[in-house]
């Protein structure tokens, strides 16, 4: 049945992500100010909204363990924060690429890059955390403690470029209200992207939860095996 | 055609990190369902060890 599903997101992630390529690189009207390098946001805005929903699974995921201790908490929550690092170094490398022609440069100290660089700090401590300690209950709970106060920039990030004078452009909800968007094809392409993004996501992270809680079963079998073995010495 | 570059390495960037993440993935999943195999074998084994071993003393009592 996993297989199955497996199989029907990749599909469905797969075949919205080449609708999504043809609506970005053919469909859409390019930009007038910006020229064909504000094609880069199609991809670039979803890359940060996975990131987001990642971070934000990571914080749920955090609670509930700590709530209820289950391995399967603490599993998903680790599934949801690599997933979430690796779209939010995306985020960070698709917006250099966009900001080098556009503003003159790679880097700059703006508010919502910089939060969002905090953002991703956070949880590459998170991931560090757990790379270089052994798998122990009390690891997995400093990872979740960490995954719920990292979360916390999230809504940061999001409300930076309203909060602070910042050069990054407010696509979604303006200063003025409304959307940055000048034509009606660019808001579907966006909505698109964000469709196949989301289901990208999904498969991914169903690939990378089933792989770990396969390692939690090999890590209770290889428990059992080894108390069989005391026993049968024992007897 | 300005910043066509940009646009090509960001993009060729997002699709690159993808597909390595997903074989990272399923390199690490095919390691552990070989390793899970192994493993379910030999509890198999010490199961019918153990089962043996305790056979003919049942039928002595």
């Amino acid at each position: 049945m996993n297989r199955r599903l497996y199989g029907a997101l990749g599909l469905s992630a797969l075949t919205a992500m080449l609708v999504a390529l043809y609506m970005v690189f053919v469909w859409v009207p390019t930009e007038a100010d910006q020229g064909i390098v504000q094609r880069i946001f199609y991809f670039h805005v979803p890359c940060a909204w996975v990131a987001f929903a990642s971070f934000g699974l990571v914080a749920i995921a955090g609670i509930f363990y700590l709530w209820m201790g289950t391995q399967i908490w603490d599993d998903l929550g680790y599934a949801a924060v690599e997933i979430g690092m690796l779209f939010c170094t995306l985020v960070l490398i698709t917006g250099s690429l966009w900001a080098k022609p556009i503003w003159g440069t790679w880097w700059t100290w703006d508010s919502r890059l910089t939060t969002t660089f905090v953002l991703w700090l956070m949880y590459g401590g998170y991931l560090m955390l757990r790379t270089i300690a052994d798998d122990t209950e009390q690891i997995a709970r400093f990872a979740a403690v960490i995954g719920i106060v990292a979360a916390l920039d999230v809504p940061v990030v999001i409300v930076s470029v309203r909060l602070w004078r910042t050069i990054h452009p407010a696509v979604l909800v303006t200063r003025q209200g409304g959307h940055g968007l000048e034509d009606p094809r660019m808001v579907v392409t966006l909505l698109v992207s964000l469709a196949a993004f989301t289901l990208l996501f999904a498969w991914l992270l169903l690939l990378r939860f089933s792989e770990l809680r396969m390692r939690t079963r090999l890590a209770t079998l290889a428990r059992d095996i080894a108390l069989a073995r005391f026993r049968a010495g024992a007897a | 055609m300005e910043h066509l570059g940009y646009l090509f390495v960001a993009y060729s960037i997002i699709f690159a990190a993808i597909f390595l993440y997903v074989a990272f993935i399923w390199r690490r999943q095919s390691f552990l369902e070989r390793e899970l195999d192994a493993l379910r074998k030999r509890l198999d084994a010490l199961n019918d060890l153990k089962a043996g071993e305790e056979a003919p003393s049942d039928r002595s009592s």
